[in-house]
């Protein structure tokens, strides 16, 4: 495909989304700007996880920091265009704290430290009852008005995040295209060439991981505005496995995998929550297992995600 | 100070069914490279295996038998030629994920198939407590170091003293070589996933009394396991012992001393101060990596 013709399906695809919104019912408008969150963390994720080679645990961890600074901050009648970058500095800086001792090691570490972090958050979360709120959580989040215009209806809302989230998209991808991003994939792709290339691969991974956690201290500002109401639940570390698995599922390094694997972790399950064919009931029960199942049968026929499945497929066409 | 020493002494038999658990996974990594991220669910499928039996109408020791052989036939081989053998020629990463996935499967499935509740368990031993010079012990807390000890020993005998525990060791340093040396590497490598399988067996035969039966009982001893694995040298076999009961017995003086509620936490904390100060682990050596 051209680029220009991608740039044009892109566009094309961004706006139908929008516009459907108003065709929407008001729960799946709630569901679709849901999707937009977690996308933002997601994308992050991929940063870390596609780019940087590096296994993430704990992006629930960061998503939830940003949803509390959120409610704190909003509660206290800040401005939502200040608290977003608030939370973004505060999940970049404990990126790098958590980070820093993991990938001073061995790389697989960073796995292990995020996972861990993730389950001090969560019960940090719990326990700290005069900051959060405890178990009963902060409830009563207002919705921003920026420049004027009131974003506390759902489609005013949803819009604001999807456009929020291509800007986000925009910057990664930029990111992405500009020196530092090209030396996330080589440290990826062969770490020992890149520094003898004279990349500093400690500094290079962490920053990634550190730029992953503050995508998904965005996603949480915006988590604590919609939901509007926020306990810890959903920042328990297997909510951090569900991202990571989004990621892979959907292509791990490839710039719209989250988009997909973020539909199976999202979408699908709410989807099936919601309905009430009896086949689906049983679905909802039995969902992830075989979730879980389709992870293992993936990383053994098609590791690299579900868009490698066009490759895969004009790979076979051509008789080698 | 009697206070102190029973913590220290409940905290060191918690810790011993952690290493029990870290052990087996320090002893796959070293033999095959693979991170097991369902090992906490390797103790709890155990657990309801054996909850299964006595519910009909076994004797715990018989169940035990009957768990450590499925054990072995579903955990160990089945696991290794299902998902190991397959992913481990892709490298590290591929494996993880799969076993992440498998992790996630597994509690569904036995959230799902059979209850989300917490189920009781019986302890394999008496309780009550016997006094010496003022300190209170429980009967379980000794009966858990002892056998935890016995297999511990059990194994160490085996690794360093017969042929084939040999082998094994060789395979583990250095496969290749050992290879070389005529050593049937894949068997090797099948006898330590079996291994694992029984290790998980024993860890949930004495945890669960305490944890109970529960779908989700795998992710904090899983958790433990891999931090008890790094903390004491993730290429060190008594990396994972020393490394289980230094987290049991933080635990146990950190839930009573300082808050309970972060009892959980005391397992990141070590591990981070570990790799800050020895990242290798306290009886690791370090490694070089292969360009």
């Amino acid at each position: 495909m051209k680029p220009a013709l991608r740039v044009a399906l892109l566009a094309a695809s961004i706006a139908v989304l929008a516009a459907v919104a108003l065709a929407l019912k008001r729960s799946d408008v709630y569901l679709l700007t849901l999707y937009c969150v977690y996308l933002m963390a997601t994308f992050g994720l991929n940063l870390t996880v596609g780019y940087a080679g590096q296994m993430s645990l704990g992006q629930a961890a960061f998503l939830g920091i940003g949803a509390y600074i959120a409610a704190i901050l909003l509660k206290l009648g800040w401005p939502f265009l200040l608290v977003v970058p608030v939370a973004a500095v505060v999940c970049f800086v404990l990126g790098l704290v958590v980070g820093f001792p993991a990938l001073r090691v061995q790389h697989h570490y960073l796995a292990f430290a995020t996972l861990g972090f993730n389950v001090l958050v969560y019960l940090a979360m719990r326990n700290e009852e005069q900051i959060t709120g405890g178990t009963f959580g902060i409830s009563g989040i207002p919705r921003p008005t920026i420049l004027g215009v009131d974003l506390g209806g759902h489609v005013a809302f949803y819009w604001f995040t999807l456009g929020s989230l291509v800007v986000l998209g925009l910057l990664l991808w930029w990111l992405l295209r500009s020196p530092w991003g090209r030396a996330f994939a080589a440290l990826r792709d062969n770490p020992i060439r890149a520094e003898s290339l004279g990349i500093n691969i400690t500094a290079y991974t962490l920053l990634a991981f550190a730029i992953g956690a503050a995508c998904a201290g965005i996603g949480g500002v915006y988590f604590a505005s919609l939901v509007e109401f926020i306990e810890p639940g959903p920042f328990h570390f297997s909510a951090s496995l569900m991202m990571l698995l989004a990621v892979i599922v959907g292509g791990q390094g490839r710039f719209f995998g989250p988009v997909v694997g973020t539909v199976v972790i999202i979408l699908v399950p709410e989807l099936l929550r919601g309905s009430s064919a009896p086949w689906l009931k049983f679905m909802q029960v039995w969902y992830l297992a075989v979730f879980g199942v389709a992870v293992v049968l993936l990383m053994l026929w098609l590791p690299g995600g579900l868009l490698s499945i066009p490759e895969r497929f004009a790979r076979k066409a051509k008789p080698r | 100070m009697a206070e102190l020493v029973q913590l220290v002494v409940s905290g060191i038999a918690t810790g011993s069914i952690y290493a029990l658990a870290g052990l087996g996974f320090t002893l796959l990594w070293q033999a095959s490279g693979t991170i097991n991220f369902a090992q906490g669910e390797f103790v709890m499928l155990p657990a309801f295996a054996m909850l299964f039996c006595v519910l009909a109408g076994m004797p715990l020791w018989v169940a035990v038998l009957v768990t450590c052989a499925a054990a072995m036939i579903v955990l160990g081989y089945g696991f290794k030629r299902a998902i190991v053998d397959p992913l481990i020629r892709h490298g590290v990463i591929p494996l993880v994920i799969a076993t992440l996935g498998l992790a996630i499967a597994l509690k569904t499935l036995v959230r799902a198939g059979y209850s989300a509740e917490a189920h009781q368990f019986g302890s394999p031993f008496p309780g009550g407590v016997f006094s010496v010079g003022g300190i209170n012990v429980t009967y379980a807390d000794v009966g858990t170091l002892l056998i935890a000890g016995v297999i511990v020993v059990a194994l160490q005998a085996f690794v360093t003293r017969t042929l084939t525990g040999r082998a094994m060791q060789a395979v583990a340093q250095n496969t290749e070589a050992a290879r070389v040396l005529g050593i049937d590497v894949k068997r090797m490598v099948l006898y330590t996933f079996l291994i694992n399988a029984v290790l998980a067996v024993v860890a949930a035969l004495l945890i669960t009394p305490t944890y109970l039966a529960k779908f989700d009982m795998g992710e904090s001893i899983g958790l433990k396991a891999f931090f008890a694995a790094i903390i004491g040298g993730f290429n060190q076999t008594r990396g994972a012992l020393l490394g289980g009961v230094l987290i049991g017995i933080l635990e146990n003086l950190v839930g009573f001393y300082v808050s309970p509620a972060y009892k959980e936490g005391v397992a990141l904390m070590l591990f981070l101060v570990v790799i800050l100060i020895r990242p290798e682990g306290l009886l690791g050596k370090a490694e070089e990596r292969k360009v």
